[in-house]
């Protein structure tokens, strides 16, 4: 099952898996802005985003 | 023997989702710490996360170097175990800290200078010859990795590294360019073994071999001795959770590279291997001595 959610950017739909995992990054597919999922109730369909940090230089392996 | 471990992460990835459920599936108790929600208190052990207090070891897994650096910096002070701990996260974390290590065991490993200006960087590569290939200190995904071509190359590197805000683009890690076939090898050591090896070949676009930049992975048999090489790389590091990277040469592997927060679903699917049970059994293992 998935949960949709508007894009804050392009008001685009957004699917969160209900299973999705707090700290999960989900992307809209219409203007690929990344959020990152701060809970998920499954029951009552609903998530919570959070826009996504920007990649960093120290970011990697 | 481990009960509880935290996964301790800033963005959880493919692998952060593979070791939550590996260690569930082992019939342990696991959370997922996010290291961005907190503030801890480096006089008072119960400002650390719940989670964290009640697992007997915390696996680190920021995708950001420093964030997990310092965390684990803060858990120790704590007597908290950390994989990798903070030291190995230190040195893996940091090109030439891991160069030094490695030089100083003699294992093989590109030739390696540093220079601490830009003139002196553009006179050694000069009077070096080309090609030589300039990294950042700290830095993955072969992000500003450069192959320096000839002394146009050089100048024009330096010009745009004394353009940016961080100091350390001042210290210019140099290396030979090392003629390898178009691919190179990436082991994941865990602990006292090699767990999983692939060959990454590069794109037909990059010189360089990086997954993130669209290498491409197949599974890698190593001979016997070439484990050995991966095995006291990974230990030059202060050893852990490592992703060593080698070039085949005709005197030898080279490594080149030991990640400290090491990305394994490439080699995963490329081998076969689960590598995040691994992990998590190397975890559970260590948190029973």
């Amino acid at each position: 099952m998935v949960i949709k959610v508007q894009c804050n950017e392009c008001g685009g739909t957004i699917e969160v898996p209900d299973d999705a995992l707090p700290g999960e990054i989900v992307s809209c597919p219409d203007c690929g802005t990344e959020y990152e999922v701060v809970s998920v109730d499954a029951r009552a369909g609903r998530a919570e985003l959070r826009p996504a940090e920007e990649v960093k230089e120290d970011w990697g392996e | 023997m481990a009960n509880a471990i935290s996964i301790l992460s800033d963005r959880l990835r493919w692998e952060e989702k593979a070791l939550y459920k590996s260690a569930l599936s082992m019939g342990l108790k696991a959370s997922i710490v996010d290291a961005k929600s907190h503030t801890l208190d480096i006089l008072d052990e119960s400002s650390l996360p719940a989670e964290v207090r009640e697992s007997d070891v915390v696996l680190q897994r920021c995708v950001s170097h420093y964030r997990g650096l310092y965390y684990a910096a803060v858990l120790e002070r704590f007597g908290r175990l950390v994989v990798n701990s903070f030291s190995t996260s230190l040195i893996s974390g940091n090109k030439l800290l891991t160069s030094l290590e490695l030089a100083k065991r003699g294992i093989p490993t590109p030739r390696t200078y540093v220079s601490f200006s830009d003139d002196s960087a553009v006179e050694f590569m000069d009077r070096h010859g080309y090609p030589m290939v300039v990294k950042p200190i700290v830095g993955s995904w072969g992000r500003m990795v450069a192959k320096v071509d000839d002394r146009d190359d050089a100048s024009i590197i330096v010009e745009f590294r004394r353009m940016l805000q961080d100091p350390t683009y001042q210290v210019y890690y140099l290396q030979e360019y090392v003629r390898r076939p178009p691919r190179d090898i990436r082991a994941v050591v865990v602990g006292d073994s090699v767990v999983a090896a692939e060959y990454r070949y590069q794109p037909p676009d990059d010189w360089r071999t990086n997954i993130a930049r669209g290498g491409r992975a197949e599974p890698a048999n190593l001979r016997e001795d070439e484990r050995e090489i991966m095995l006291k790389a990974a230990e030059a590091v202060g050893g852990g959770v490592l992703g060593v990277d080698a070039m085949e040469t005709e005197e030898g592997l080279l490594v080149h590279e030991v990640n400290g927060g090491v990305e394994f679903h490439g080699v995963s699917r490329a081998t076969g291997i689960d590598v995040a049970s691994k992990i998590v059994e190397y975890v559970k293992s260590i948190a029973r001595r």
